[in-house]
């Protein structure tokens, strides 16, 4: 056991006594409680695990700890204030942009993390920047909408 | 076989308030199995507690259906309560009435009525006791979001929850209770938010695996490289000798234990094993003719097509298809004593029990089984091999065990669409009209095979069930095969569709005429019709553009009827199918829920991209080589084309199954739209760039020319 490694999650700082090598998503998942980030490959094929390290998208199956030291995280817990979703997350809801809900936050994450560089993404920007988020329900087209709605909206 | 608790017991369990529970008819009965816990004639039941929240309880459960929100919006409509004071209990063995398994499109057609019927005799039971309460005759009354009040006079109202306290009234009812009307409706025939929703955009949802228990541990399960290798020999000192790890052996069972889903991966790599070769040697070029050898001979007479006008003869394959949900197989078990609980992925909580009861030799009502939310299904989940790994594993460690399979394990042990092939030769006379039909199919069962058009002695001979073999000492398949979302129709489908479009071509007509001319009026020709009319069919080559074709298919499924009208591109260096638009029409009866109904069309359709255009198993005997999606694909977002549902409107007719139905169209309406597009008719999905650019290649049969 290594550590203690320091970074903030969802504007919390935390400290955690592990090993540089372990994978974000199980300190997410395990020491930190943050179930909903999801694991689907667990070899960063599918996304399901997607979060923000400082802005960008970053799978967390494939992050090591070491590498967000000092870095601000945000998980799919970090989004809603309260009881007020975040108005991504309200245009999920709001046009259906989920079946089974499996992949869903990993699609919310990668989805935020397109509308910081392009608030008002083209659908070609937003096909190319989900395009690796797996998702085997076929919710596509209302994701696709979900994006396009809160785009208008920001 | 379990013994049920005998209905008074389960009264009894049912506490205060009104409760409704609901018999089943025969028809439902049949479509359950005998294998009950809950009272063997109960399906469904509600409760109106004290505090006016209405608790329903299913075994069925949400998958990402939908049918979390469609069930409850049926009660809400019949018992006339706002949809947000329903609380759905679903996939608890201890508290929900038996339920077979949620599949086959079943719940809304076959559940619903029973849940609709508690509803309104719940609703019926608590106008009486308000007509008393408030001293009016009951025709006085008003009933609006779960309240009472008297017409004319909006200040004497009391409601539900006041009703039902200090109560503890049981109602048991048949399924013909007197629904509502569909012009009445208020909650059924809309598309509220999903109740689910909420959680499954915060992340807040939990699935299986985001439980923990107390002294819970990680399980990994040492594997073998192929199916029908058997452990040779084991090293474990190396695991052994890990701080915080465990290995258990239960005969063919080897697990490593610890309080880290790492540093159960690490431990599981020090495991030292060797194995002994598999015997299998199919592939999948050569499984084809190894399905058509072991298949049993089709019952009936065979006597071919004979010598009609016009003769054409297909043979149509398909390789394997995975289901691979997004979620993995995973489960926690908690094994104490005689007792044990738990919670699985499934799709199938009351079978799960079953399972585990005969693994760990318990009675199955000592196992409960709990579903949380289910990251999709698809039928993949219906065998829970780990709800009875998890089990084993943890009576061994006397301690609760969560197993979450890999994407690997996922691919390993995934029961898959299985390999099929459907051979079809039909005749058509002078005129045009199909005179001779015979279908002989091979592992893929008889579903989606019937021949709906109007073709006098028409014949469909399967030989074998579609999971023919599965249980045979030296199985058909190298590896688990199992029901894939509409098992077999969407290979029955393809076939048939595909060779309609071939006698329309050797008809020299269009292949939507030639398909209306033999389709008699009624429901598939108004949405055959509907499709078209949307789509904006045009015969033989106007209105398309070069490169691109268009296709038509047409379906029944789980009662419902489907047309579905494709656009393609067909790029010829590269063999490459773009699907760019795709109207799919579909009569399903009654909607209780649109837009959900249509998630499930959109969903077909994206998801049938996988099967007809890129998805086939790649494996060596029982070794499965694909295990992640850097080599199995799935549709993306990259693929999806322009999707348009219509819903033709049928509200006469009862909710009829939406799951399934418009994915088997899709193989086959792709395919149509290729040979349209290029010329080039494939036999095999997927249609994989190769194989469209071989098929570009060979020497196609002259088209014949004819009247548009």
């Amino acid at each position: 056991m290594g550590g203690p490694i320091r970074f903030r999650v969802n504007g919390k700082a935390v400290e955690l006594q592990a090993d540089g090598g372990r994978a974000l998503l199980w300190a997410l998942r395990g020491d930190l409680g943050l179930t909903g980030t999801k694991l689907g490959c667990g070899e960063g094929y599918c996304g399901s695990c997607t979060v923000l390290v400082d802005g960008k998208a970053a799978r967390a199956c494939q992050t090591e700890l070491r590498a967000v030291a000092g870095k601000e995280v945000t998980t799919i817990e970090g989004l809603a204030q309260g009881s007020t979703l975040h108005p991504l997350q309200q245009a999920f809801l709001e046009e259906g942009g989920f079946q089974c809900g499996f992949c869903t936050p990993g699609m919310v994450m990668n989805a935020l993390a397109l509308l910081k560089e392009h608030p008002h993404p083209t659908r070609a920007q937003i096909v190319a920047a989900m395009d690796d988020n797996l998702c085997r329900c076929g919710a596509h087209p209302r994701i696709v909408a979900a994006i396009e709605a809160a785009g208008r909206k920001s | 076989m379990t013994t049920p608790l005998n209905r008074r017991a389960f009264i009894q369990a049912l506490g205060g308030g009104l409760a409704v529970l609901v018999s089943l008819r025969p028809r439902a009965l049949a479509a359950q199995d005998r294998r009950r816990v809950s009272p063997e004639d109960l399906n469904a039941y509600l409760h109106v507690g004290a505090d006016g929240r209405v608790a329903v309880f299913t075994g069925k459960i949400e998958m990402g259906q939908g049918v979390m929100t469609s069930q409850a919006q049926m009660v809400a409509e019949e018992l006339g309560v706002a949809l947000a004071s329903i609380d759905m209990v679903m996939g608890d063995t201890d508290r929900c009435p038996y339920d077979a398994g949620t599949w086959g499109s079943l719940t809304t057609r076959m559940f619903g009525p029973a849940l609709r019927a508690a509803a309104a005799e719940a609703r019926a039971t608590l106008t009486a006791m308000a007509s008393q309460a408030l001293g009016v005759p009951t025709e006085k009354l008003v009933l609006a979001d779960g309240t009472f009040s008297v017409a004319g006079e909006p200040g004497r109202t009391i409601t539900m929850g006041s009703l039902a306290q200090g109560r503890k009234l049981t109602r048991v009812v048949g399924e013909a209770a007197v629904l509502r009307k569909a012009a009445d409706f208020k909650v059924m025939g809309r598309s509220p938010l999903r109740l689910d929703g909420r959680e499954k955009v915060t992340g807040a949802a939990t699935f299986t695996g985001d439980l923990r228990l107390p002294d819970m541990a990680y399980a990994r399960i040492l594997r073998p490289p192929a199916h029908g290798a058997k452990l040779k020999s084991l090293d474990a000192s190396a695991a052994e000798r890990m701080a915080g790890v465990k290995v258990l052996r239960d005969g063919d069972l080897v697990a490593v234990l610890a309080a880290d889903p790492e540093a159960c991966a690490q431990a599981l790599d020090a495991l030292k094993a060797a194995w002994t070769p598999q015997t299998r040697s199919e592939d999948p070029e050569t499984i084809f003719d190894h399905l058509r050898r072991g298949a049993p001979p089709a019952p009936g007479a065979a006597p071919g097509v004979g010598a009609p006008a016009r003769k054409v003869s297909s043979t149509f394959t398909k390789g394997y298809v995975a289901h691979a949900p997004m979620e993995p197989h995973t489960a926690l078990a908690d094994v104490k004593g005689r007792k044990a609980t738990v919670w699985a992925s499934t799709q199938t909580p009351f079978g799960t029990r079953e399972r585990v009861a005969r693994a760990l030799g318990m009675e199955a009502k000592d196992v409960r089984v709990l579903t949380p939310y289910v990251g999709g299904g698809f039928g993949g989940k219906s065998a829970d091999l780990q709800a009875v790994e998890a089990s084993r594993l943890s009576r061994l460690a006397g301690r609760p065990v969560m197993l979450a399979w890999t994407r690997a394990e996922e691919f390993f042990y995934d029961a898959f669409d299985p390999a099929a092939v459907v051979a079809i030769e039909a005749g058509l006379d002078g005129k045009g009209r199909i005179v001779a039909w015979e279908s002989h199919i091979y592992a893929a069962g008889g579903r989606g095979s019937e021949i709906f058009y109007d073709v006098p002695g028409a014949r469909v001979l399967t030989h074998g069930g579609i999971f023919e073999g599965r249980d045979n000492a030296t199985p058909l398949h190298p590896f688990a095969v199992g029901p894939w979302r509409a098992p077999g129709a969407n290979m029955n489908v393809f076939a048939r569709e595909s060779q309609m479009d071939l006698l329309a071509q050797a008809a020299g007509l269009d292949p939507l005429a030639f398909r209306l001319a033999h389709l008699k009026e009624g429901r598939m020709k108004r949405v055959l019709q509907a499709a078209a009319e949307a789509f904006g069919w045009k015969p033989r080559k106007a209105g398309r553009r070069p490169g691109r074709g268009w296709g038509i298919a047409c379906g029944e499924d789980a009662g419902t009827v489907v047309a579905t009208m494709a656009e393609v591109e067909v790029d010829r260096a590269t063999g490459k199918v773009t699907p760019l638009r795709i109207v799919c029409a579909q009569e399903m009866g009654l909607v209780v829920n649109p837009t959900g109904a249509r998630m499930q069309i959109e969903g077909c359709l994206m998801q049938g991209l996988g099967y007809a255009l890129m998805e086939e198993l790649r494996f060596k005997g029982g070794e499965i080589l694909d295990r992640n999606f850097d080599t199995y694909p799935l549709p993306r977002f990259s693929h999806l084309p322009k999707l348009e549902c219509v819903i033709v409107e049928n509200p006469g007719l009862a909710p009829q199954g939406g799951g399934e139905p418009a994915i088997i169209t899709v193989g086959a309406v792709l395919a149509n739209a290729v040979a349209d597009a290029c010329g080039a008719r494939m036999y095999r999905l997927p249609m994989t760039p190769a194989r469209v650019k071989a098929a570009l290649a060979a020497p196609a049969p002259p088209r014949k020319k004819g009247k548009a």
